[in-house]
């Protein structure tokens, strides 16, 4: 495959390596990294054109354009890793406009001393994420901090898409009357990733839900192309989604806390911790808002993919003014979901 | 781990809040006392006052470890750490409380001091062992609960050497502060009733209460913080109130007894002794309230090591923190709730926890001051 392999007298270390400066360098060195590790594993006609930026034709339609930077501590977790999961992230913003997406670019920041074979284990698995989705990585760029100024690996990724005439979806949207939709059990991925940070060790870990919903969207988007808000609720979970939605829509939003599903693993961790499921990341979820009376046919259209089997209606948009998201407790009495203010802590009483 | 969702069961609420319905008394007034955070969060978290008569009322206690911490005691840490270049480890919390003049740990982390948030004191252990050649402290608080876990790690300090650890002690005790709560009440009235602690209580046991029902003749039910319980606590305290009792009962049986933990009590007592007298915040000084690591262990105690210096510092002057400890005001009482005082800007520390009064309103039942005004 690669054409230039003999400027290098020796391959990558792939076993044993780490990253050193000179790999950012814009030398012989990075170059080799790219040629190896990053073309080894994206391979495909743009990328082999090693330009700067990659030239690429566009159906009709609306492009839509997300960029998100993936820091996540630990770096491998149960159910994936950063590499999926920055791929995974970029391709559900753009699918949560009701696009389709098409091209990626990743870019990545290392530390010094980071090992080869840790790299490479997480760009196969950006590979593979961007491979199955059917949407390849098109550009990219290297950057080496001296060891100390970065934690390991941070990946920013970039996607583009088009979304199909006739559908509007948009956070403003959400009217009063309308059906909260959501595709599945809440908190499986900051759960995952807390339980291995914090060492918690469980006999069954819970696994990331990290997954690339744009198939999911596109089957929603076919069944009900009126949907009027969608969102993935990642960092701040359900609650904050459903505020950022309510504040941009003007509205307010009563949730009933019976129809909310949650594993078991999950509620037993969140109840250890002190924490509500509610605020805790998903990576593999989505939020859709939609008139009444297409409620159920958009509930059908998503258990009927293998990512949406659990959808549940779990509430109504309302008229109110001060934009408060309510929720029926299981008790029958009411609370406020709030954003979330500063972190969500563990409780210390 | 399955049986928690036995305890969450709508159904049994449901059930539990229609007996108490059947039997309070309507002309009679019932103030019950939740003494923990952890219930108060409970209550406000599954709207448990929503299933309750209008002549119920719940009023919040001071047990919430971040809440009655002092600003000095909070200063003197940003002091500690800004002064002799430490490595602070705390609970997340602690980060967004006022010490003086509305200073705090995240301000001072911005300056350039050096913060850990940790989980628990195991974290810290581990910060000291992977960087000997920094200075660790780890800010303690809490009640009875998080007590054993310091004494079990200052113990294990000592046994490993690690001569860069050291705890800055602000344990305090639940039964002086209900003592110092039940000498400001009147003979009747204002609290009828207590739901005593859940997690204290599986370390002290339900002895200690004794002198609740005995010398102030009030009920307390010890509850678990699951919101089942909570109500449970209460249907026991209006059976209670109604036969005119006043007895410390135990609904969290599944995890207190009457003596409690003697390992842990054990542990406790070996590492640490009682300071004469304490300054909470809203309820002031109180002797024999607080606790102090044993000279013993003195090399592993921070104030010792780095001479900490007492420092007196003033509340903001709207701050109503202390008449919300003691159960006087309710949060929506305080001018500036939900005002000048949020969770993203606290100025008083019952805004910042989870567990405080403050915080759990404006999470969890803002809409009804909305509703109300
Ligand atoms: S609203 Fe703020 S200042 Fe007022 S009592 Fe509560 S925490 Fe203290």
């Amino acid at each position: 495959m690669s054409p230039r392999r003999e400027i290098f007298a020796r391959g990558l270390d792939l076993t044993h390596g780490c990253v050193e400066m000179s790999h950012g360098g814009g030398g012989r060195a990075m170059a080799q990294l790219i040629e190896e590790l990053f073309l080894a594993a994206f391979d495909n006609e743009w990328l082999r054109a090693r330009d700067d930026c990659a030239q690429f034709a566009v159906p009709a339609g609306r492009l839509v354009m997300a960029t998100d930077s993936h820091v996540v501590s630990p770096l491998f977790f149960p159910g994936g890793d950063i590499g999926c999961l920055s791929v995974h992230g970029t391709l559900n913003d753009v699918a949560m406009a009701g696009a389709r997406p098409l091209y990626l670019a990743s870019s990545f920041i290392l530390e010094e001393g980071f090992p080869l074979a840790d790299l490479q284990r997480i760009v196969e698995s950006m590979a593979q994420a961007a491979r199955r989705a059917g949407v390849p990585v098109v550009t990219g760029d290297t950057k080496v901090v001296e060891r100390g100024k970065g934690d390991g690996v941070f990946i920013t990724t970039t996607g583009v898409g088009v979304a199909p005439e006739g559908v509007t979806i948009s956070a403003s949207r959400a009217q009063p009357g309308d059906a909260i939709l959501l595709s599945g059990a809440l908190g499986e991925h900051g759960m995952a990733v807390l339980a291995q940070r914090e060492n918690l060790g469980f006999d069954a870990p819970i696994q990331s839900d990290t997954a690339a919903l744009h198939e999911l969207v596109a089957a929603m988007v076919a069944a009900v192309p009126g949907i009027h808000c969608l969102r993935d609720p990642t960092r701040g979970g359900l609650a904050s989604a459903l505020n950022e939605i309510a504040q941009q829509s003007g509205v307010g939003m009563r949730l009933r806390e019976s129809a909310i599903p949650v594993r078991e693993p999950v509620r037993a961790l969140c109840e250890f911790l002190g924490l509500d499921p509610l605020y805790v990341a998903n990576e593999g979820k989505l939020l859709a808002i939609c008139p009444a009376e297409a409620a159920e046919t958009l509930l059908a259209a998503m258990r009927d993919h293998p990512l949406g089997r659990e959808a549940a209606i779990i509430g109504e948009v309302v008229a109110d003014d001060h934009g408060f998201v309510e929720m029926e407790t299981v008790f029958g009495g009411r609370r406020l979901v709030d954003w979330l203010s500063g972190e969500q802590l563990p409780r210390i009483c | 781990m399955k049986y928690l969702d036995e305890f969450r069961d709508g159904e049994r609420a449901r059930g539990i809040a229609a007996r108490i319905r059947q039997e309070v008394e309507p002309n009679r007034r019932y103030a019950l006392m939740e003494f923990c955070g952890g219930h108060t969060h409970a209550i406000c978290r599954y709207g448990i006052e929503d299933l309750l008569p209008d002549n119920v009322r719940l009023i919040h206690g001071p047990g919430c470890p971040v809440c009655v911490l002092p600003s000095g005691r909070l200063q003197a840490a940003i002091d500690l750490v800004e002064r002799e270049r430490v490595i602070l480890c705390s609970y997340g919390d602690l980060l967004r409380v006022p010490g003086a003049q509305g200073d705090t740990l995240l301000k001072a982390r911005a300056r350039g001091a050096e913060l850990r948030m940790v989980y628990s004191i195991n974290d810290a252990l581990d910060l000291a062992r992977a960087q000997p050649d920094r200075q660790m402290v780890f800010f303690a608080i809490g009640f009875e609960t998080t007590t054993p876990p310091t004494a079990v790690a200052i113990r294990q300090a000592r046994r490993e050497g690690l001569g860069n650890f050291s705890v800055y002690c602000n344990h305090v005790l639940t039964p002086p502060a209900l003592r110092a709560l039940l000498a400001t009440q009147p003979a009747t009235g204002v609290v009828d009733g207590f739901i005593g602690p859940a997690h204290v209580s599986t370390i002290i046991g339900s002895q200690p209460y004794a002198f609740v029902a005995t010398d102030h003749h009030r009920p307390l039910v010890i509850a678990g913080f699951e919101p089942l319980d909570v109500l449970q606590a209460i249907s026991m305290l209006i059976r209670q109130i109604n036969a005119g009792r006043a007895e410390v009962e135990n609904e969290y049986t599944r995890a207190v007894s009457a003596e409690g933990n003697r390992k842990a009590q054990r542990l406790m007592a070996e590492v640490f002794a009682l300071r004469s007298t304490f300054e909470w915040r809203g309820l002031g000084w109180l002797p024999d309230s607080a606790l102090a690591i044993r000279p013993e262990f003195a090399e592993w105690d921070a104030e010792n090591r780095f001479a900490i210096p007492p420092i007196q510092a003033t509340d903001h002057k709207a701050c109503a923190c202390g008449e919300v400890l003691r159960g006087i005001k309710h949060p929506e009482d305080c001018k500036v709730f939900g005002t000048a005082c949020t969770p993203d800007h606290p100025l008083g520390s019952c805004m910042v926890s989870a567990e405080g009064a403050c915080a759990a309103y404006y999470h969890y039942g803002r809409f009804r001051q909305a509703a109300a005004s």
